[in-house]
């Protein structure tokens, strides 16, 4: 039982990390390397928000969101935007961009374990006996939200459909009017509030350190990869089974797995089936 | 029309010398001889007289790295530039080879001058086993791949213990002396830098170029384009293994840090700055980011900041790089004509 929460709970942390990751790479082809830093960068943000600025803790929540999700158009529209299509460059770049703001923000002294952010709501209940706090029960229920609502956002609005005929056939987008550089700085801002929001509400559970935002990558590429890059619902998939599996991992072998666990995912995935277990990459993108 | 008279382009013209100088026949007189072994002179001896000119405690220190990851950036552009193999782990080769040179140093006292190219032949070896199963992958999985290789065995050796676990092995012996240590790397430099540029003009090097430029050409020809990839894998990881296994009889020391992000970032930096396909460019460019980084070292992380804005700007605004755009300069000339 205890698995089966902390699991659920874990994995809907996974997705939470890798819907941004997966959105931008879905409709814009570009790996973003910088999804970690922004994820880390907006915890930070809010704290400064909340501690520094005085502001209300809703409020500080929503202006994280914001300026993250400028931050994100901005580094697209000034660096991206220059070499999108060029693989290679696209993630010397953007992985450039996430060690320099990881790197800035550890020199700019934000570093320690002094920064955390509050609980929404503070307590815990038990389930079948197991004890839970609020907190986690709010990630699961927003995360679950988050899904719907992006489900929603890209059946039902024309920019969501714009997005959507991008990421399926970008010159056929713009044969029909849909300018691909907006909508790629859209994706971009998409994204990067996600990363905020995955920030803000999985941040209450522990502190904020520089650290994280390498993890938070890596989990969030092996998400993507293990659930097929490009496919939003592979990645749900793929967030529920490398989170069981990490907290089985947990239970049976130890804490120092955890990150193996999805290392490896991303490894025997990667050799086994490159285009994960949704991916509609054509085989000749990926392999010869 | 007022425009039409002072409309200007500028052309670029080959310089006589190079013209005539293409085809080695064509070699006149000493000017012309100059012409063409001046730069490859200024490269050899400038790097053979800098432990000269450079004495005291702390440049000493700083040439061998300078020249390791100059091999590491030299090992990246081979793969990257003439392979089509973006592999954004150099940190893994360098783990591999600093770790299996210090067990063959620790365990069975071999002495550095033997160990380190046993650990580059055996570790490259071992590189290429490793790596053998995503050769088929290409780009943006090849590249996601490579860097997690690294990351993965540090998490391994960390979770597992095994290898000194977090503290690394210690009492690793040094190179005898310091001259041994910086004329060791700097001949190794220049050695593999004239092999590979060499290699890359041989037959195999224009299978090599070709795989990078359409795989399934060469596919077609009725080659084995895995075959020719490992092999190339093969050679670069054998570079990557020698960097690390001096590095790890430099620093006397071989942890979980050699596997660390360094290792895969400075060098690529170093070729994107110096300019990726012309193999002397990442070692120029090397030759410009380690010292500014080691001067930067005072600064702690903000040198991480520094060198990878420069790489966000270099990549973004200017991504021929240094040495493409010096090599014009000394071939061609510029001028502006009115049309």
């Amino acid at each position: 039982m205890e698995i089966l929460i902390y699991g659920t709970i874990n994995s809907v942390a996974l997705a939470l990390y890798a819907l941004g990751f997966a959105l931008v790479y879905g409709i814009s082809r570009l790996p973003n390397f910088a999804h970690g830093a922004l994820y880390v960068l907006s915890g930070f943000i809010a704290w400064s928000a909340l501690h520094t600025l005085g502001f209300n803790y809703l409020f500080s929540i929503l202006t994280a969101m914001v300026i993250t999700a400028l931050i994100g158009a901005v580094i697209y529209r000034v660096f991206l935007i220059r070499i999108r299509g060029m693989e290679i460059s696209e993630i010397i770049a953007s992985y450039a961009i996430a060690l320099a703001i990881l790197e800035g923000l550890r020199w700019s002294g934000f570093k320690g374990m002094t920064y955390t952010l509050p609980a929404f709501i503070g307590g815990s209940t038990s389930i079948a006996g197991i004890s839970v706090d609020y907190q986690r029960i709010v990630v699961v229920g927003v995360g679950a939200l988050l899904v719907a609502l992006l489900w929603l956002f890209t059946h039902y609005t024309r920019i969501g459909l714009a997005l959507r005929g991008m990421a399926q056939d970008e010159r056929a987008a713009l044969m029909l009017g849909i300018d691909s550089d907006v909508m790629a700085i859209v994706a971009m801002a998409l994204g990067s509030m996600l990363a905020a929001v995955a920030a803000v509400l999985l941040l209450p559970l522990g502190n904020i350190v520089v650290e994280s935002g390498y993890n938070v990558l890596i989990l969030a590429i092996a998400v993507c990869i293990v659930g097929g890059l490009g496919s939003w619902m592979g990645a749900v998939l793929a967030a529920f089974i490398i989170g069981f599996a990490q907290i089985l991992t947990v239970v049976y072998l130890g804490s120092h797995f955890q990150m193996v666990v999805a290392l490896l995912a991303i490894i025997l995935t990667l050799i086994l089936k490159p285009s994960g277990l949704f991916g509609q990459q054509k085989e000749l993108e990926e392999r010869v | 029309m007022n425009t039409a008279t002072t409309q200007r382009r500028k052309e670029r013209i080959d310089r006589g010398i190079k013209v005539r100088s293409d085809g080695l026949y064509a070699l006149m007189s000493w000017r012309e001889l100059a012409y063409l072994v001046a730069p490859r002179a200024v490269l050899i001896l400038g790097l053979l007289a800098l432990p000269l000119l450079m004495p005291g405690v702390y440049w000493p220190r700083v040439i061998p790295i300078v020249c390791i990851y100059a091999l590491l950036a030299l090992n990246f552009d081979f793969l990257a530039h003439y392979v089509g193999l973006v592999s954004l782990g150099g940190a893994f080769f360098v783990g591999v080879g600093g770790y299996i040179s210090a067990i063959l140093n620790t365990h069975w006292g071999w002495s550095p001058l033997v160990a380190a190219p046993v650990a580059a032949l055996s570790g490259g070896v071992v590189c290429t086993i490793l790596l053998l199963p995503c050769l088929p992958l290409r780009g943006v999985y090849f590249a996601i791949i490579t860097l997690m290789y690294p990351l993965f065995l540090a998490r391994v050796i960390e979770a597992l213990n095994i290898l000194g676990g977090t503290d690394g092995i210690l009492g690793v012996d040094s190179f005898p002396s310091a001259w041994v240590e910086q004329y060791a790397v700097i001949v190794l430099l220049l050695v593999f830098l004239f092999a590979i540029r060499r290699l890359v003009n041989t037959d195999l090097g224009l299978v090599l170029r070709a795989v990078k430029d359409n795989d399934q050409a060469v596919r077609a020809s009725g080659m084995n384009i895995t075959h020719y990839k490992a092999l190339a894998v093969l050679i670069a990881s054998v570079i990557g293994c020698l960097a690390g296994a001096c590095l790890v009889h430099i620093y006397m020391w071989a942890g979980i840090s050699v596997f660390a992000l360094d290792f895969s970032v400075l060098p690529i930096a170093a070729t994107v700055i110096g300019g990726g396909g012309t193999l002397v460019g990442p070692v120029i460019g090397c030759l410009i980011l380690v010292p500014v980084s080691e001067l930067l070292r005072d600064f702690g992380t903000l040198r991480i900041v520094f060198y990878s804005l420069i790489l966000l700007g270099f990549i973004t605004f200017r991504s021929e790089g240094v040495m493409v755009y010096a090599q014009r300069k000394y071939q061609q000339f510029e001028r502006w004509k009115t049309i």
